[in-house]
């Protein structure tokens, strides 16, 4: 079953035409990849997804809802979460606080006025916290300050924030952009072990075709603003319209 | 204990033996002596410390916790101020109805220029606040001159106001269920005087009682919320929380403080003018937080005290009372340290010694007097335990 059915999707900026008849549908706990040259509109369809940009026309639904026009906030309690390309976390937090607000978040939605209570004092919020730390190994660094992580520890952080939401769509903007290659395979083991260990679904934006690869059950390769082969990743190797996006036009 | 870790009920503890003792811990120099004028342990200076410790208690929580600079919260002192003075000329002089209202009015208007500016975020935020405030003054020198006095400020009329609660023979001066506010008793202790009135001590009461909230909200849920929100705004909305509304919150929350604030001054003092809502005095707000120490428990406390007591004990030293203290100087470097004194330091000068110690705290020690007692206590302990640590080497050697 499709838990991201994405329709006709348009969107211009200006003359550009960054997305054009976009259709795309991810299945249920699988690792959809969708790749393509500089410019393809990778990012552009991740924005539209999260609720960061307003299509000119189509419809994304997830999990029979509508998700356009929909918030960051809403679109995550739905129970979409993103990984962003360099790591989006709060740095001037601790790494146990960094994991903390999205178990409030989880438990409380999106707005709860509790100005008395002793944060220290929520056992629940400990647990999960402490538990999802646990599992990504990062529990002997629950006290330090989350800005002074290395890279691939913000990223290990990041996911963590995500995972401790138990998403039913996990998000991955480029996740391995600009590391080095021990941190890459890393993250490959991570994401990995994640998919097999909760069933979550993954989208994943990605340039680096060793990580596609290594994850991907289907790939969807866009070029120009639109989807030209949706594959699995064996066919996809070889492919002759891939080949043209991504070297060009086939000299005669 | 009442809900707090054992640390911030030192603290709590602290600031309110602190407030009770003021009177005496203030006022350190006997009268016949010459440094007698530095004591600051007179009532109308110390309400002064306790009410803008409570305002700056109150900015604290948005501006220390959210990085949110509001450049207009003298306009919320303001309108706590007008609408206490208006319980007293059109109900009676009771605190009891005038405080409470002061805050319900002010936190009307704190939702409603927050619901406006918290559309925008940083530098625009601080814009649009700046712009209310202003707004705020210019208005009560014009059209609102027949609710706010105007250029001959607000004070109670007890000839001409309804006053429909006072009754027969009630007081005209703000009281608390008919005990009068300026009621105090002065302790002669050999050549000490230590005055102790009961305005003050409404004023303490109310600011240990705040400063109480203050921990527990940094210490909850909703303050570790606004302390993401100043880490990372943009992740806030990623991670299925909605900023908007925490953000409103907080601002209301601090607007209520300075409301409070404002509803203290005019039971102090029953007369309110606008140019307690000038924005200087919105500016005087952000340096005491930046000095005492934006987003700790002690800075607003610390900054509040420290400024306002240059305010009035630096601007009025006087060129004589700096002949007194130097006399021992030789005449001409006595003349010249004086005149240095006089003209750039104290007296009518005083705001250059206020720039003067408010750059040094931002350049080094950024995290203001707070940070400045911890690196002291720091130095010490760790002097402390070098000492211990040589004991301990010394037999072994």
């Amino acid at each position: 079953m499709a838990i991201l059915q994405v329709k006709g999707i348009n969107k211009r900026f200006g003359g550009l035409q960054a997305l054009g008849d976009v259709n795309l549908s991810v299945e249920e706990n699988s690792v959809h990849a969708i790749i393509g040259p500089n410019g393809a509109g990778k990012s552009t369809l991740l924005n539209v997804l999260v609720g960061k940009l307003i299509p000119d026309s189509g419809s994304v639904m997830f999990d029979g809802q509508s998700v356009l026009g929909r918030k960051p906030h809403e679109i995550n309690q739905l129970g979409i979460s993103r990984v962003f390309q360099t790591p989006e976390i709060f740095g001037d937090l601790t790494v146990f606080e960094n994991v903390m607000i999205p178990c409030f978040a989880k438990r409380d939605g999106a707005f709860k006025m509790n100005g008395i209570g002793d944060v220290k004092k929520e056992k629940d919020i400990l647990e999960q916290a402490e538990a999802i730390l646990d599992d990504v190994s990062m529990l002997d660094k629950r006290h330090m300050h989350s800005a002074s992580l290395s890279r691939g520890d913000k990223r290990r952080l990041e996911m963590a924030m995500c995972l401790v939401q138990e998403p039913r769509l996990l998000l991955l903007d480029e996740p391995t952009a600009g590391m080095a290659r021990a941190d890459t395979n890393n993250t490959i083991d991570l994401l990995k072990e994640i998919h097999e260990k909760r069933d979550i679904t993954m989208a994943i934006i990605e340039h680096d075709m060793h990580v596609v690869f290594s994850l991907a059950e289907r790939i969807t390769v866009l070029a120009q603003g639109t989807p030209l082969v949706e594959e699995t990743p064996e066919n996809i190797k070889g492919h002759p319209k891939v080949r043209e996006a991504y070297l060009g036009e086939a000299q005669v | 204990m009442l809900g707090l870790n054992k640390k911030d009920f030192g603290l709590l503890c602290l600031v309110t033996f602190m407030a009770a003792a003021a009177p005496i811990l203030l006022n350190p120099f006997p009268e016949t002596s010459t440094l007698s004028f530095l004591n600051a342990g007179y009532p109308a200076l110390m309400q002064l410390f306790a009410i803008f410790g409570i305002v700056l208690i109150g900015f604290n929580i948005l501006f220390g916790l959210t990085g949110y600079l509001s450049f207009g919260h003298a306009a919320f002192i303001g309108i706590g101020s007008y609408t206490a003075m208006w319980m007293y000329k059109l109900l009676n002089f009771n605190v009891i109805i005038s405080i409470p209202m002061a805050m319900f009015v002010t936190g009307i208007f704190a939702v409603l220029i927050g619901w406006i500016c918290l559309r925008r975020t940083g530098i625009y935020f601080s814009i649009l606040t700046l712009a209310f405030a202003e707004m705020a003054y210019r208005l009560s020198y014009s059209v609102l001159t027949p609710i706010t006095g105007g250029e001959t400020n607000l004070s109670p009329d007890p000839i001409n106001d309804p006053m429909i609660l006072k009754g027969e023979n009630g007081l005209t001066v703000p009281h608390l269920f008919g005990f009068d506010l300026n009621a105090k008793y002065v302790a002669e202790v050999g050549n000490w005087s230590f005055t102790f009135e009961a305005g003050y001590y409404l004023c303490a009461l109310v600011l240990v009682l705040s400063f109480y909230l203050s921990i527990r909200v940094f210490r909850s849920p909703f303050g570790m919320m606004l302390r993401a929100i100043k880490a990372n705004n943009h992740r806030m909305g990623y991670t299925g929380l909605n900023p908007k509304p925490y953000m409103l919150a907080a601002f209301v929350i601090s607007g209520l403080y300075a409301g409070l604030g404002g509803g203290l001054l005019v039971a102090m003092d029953a007369q309110a003018g606008a140019e307690r809502m000038f924005w200087t005095e919105s500016g005087t707000i952000v340096i005491m937080s930046i000095l005492g120490g934006a987003g700790t428990l002690l800075g607003p406390i610390l900054g509040a005290g420290a400024i306002k007591y240059m305010e009035k004990i630096l601007s009025s030293i006087s060129e004589s009372q700096l002949h007194s203290w130097l006399s021992i100087l030789p005449d001409g470097l006595e003349d010249f340290l004086v005149y240095i004194l006089a003209n750039f330091f104290v007296g009518h000068a005083w705001h250059l010694t206020l720039g003067l110690v408010f750059m040094l705290v931002v350049i080094f020690v950024p995290g203001g007097l707070v940070e400045l007692g911890q690196r002291v206590a720091s130095r010490f302990r760790r002097k402390g335990s070098e000492d211990a640590l040589v004991s301990k080497e010394t037999p072994a050697e």
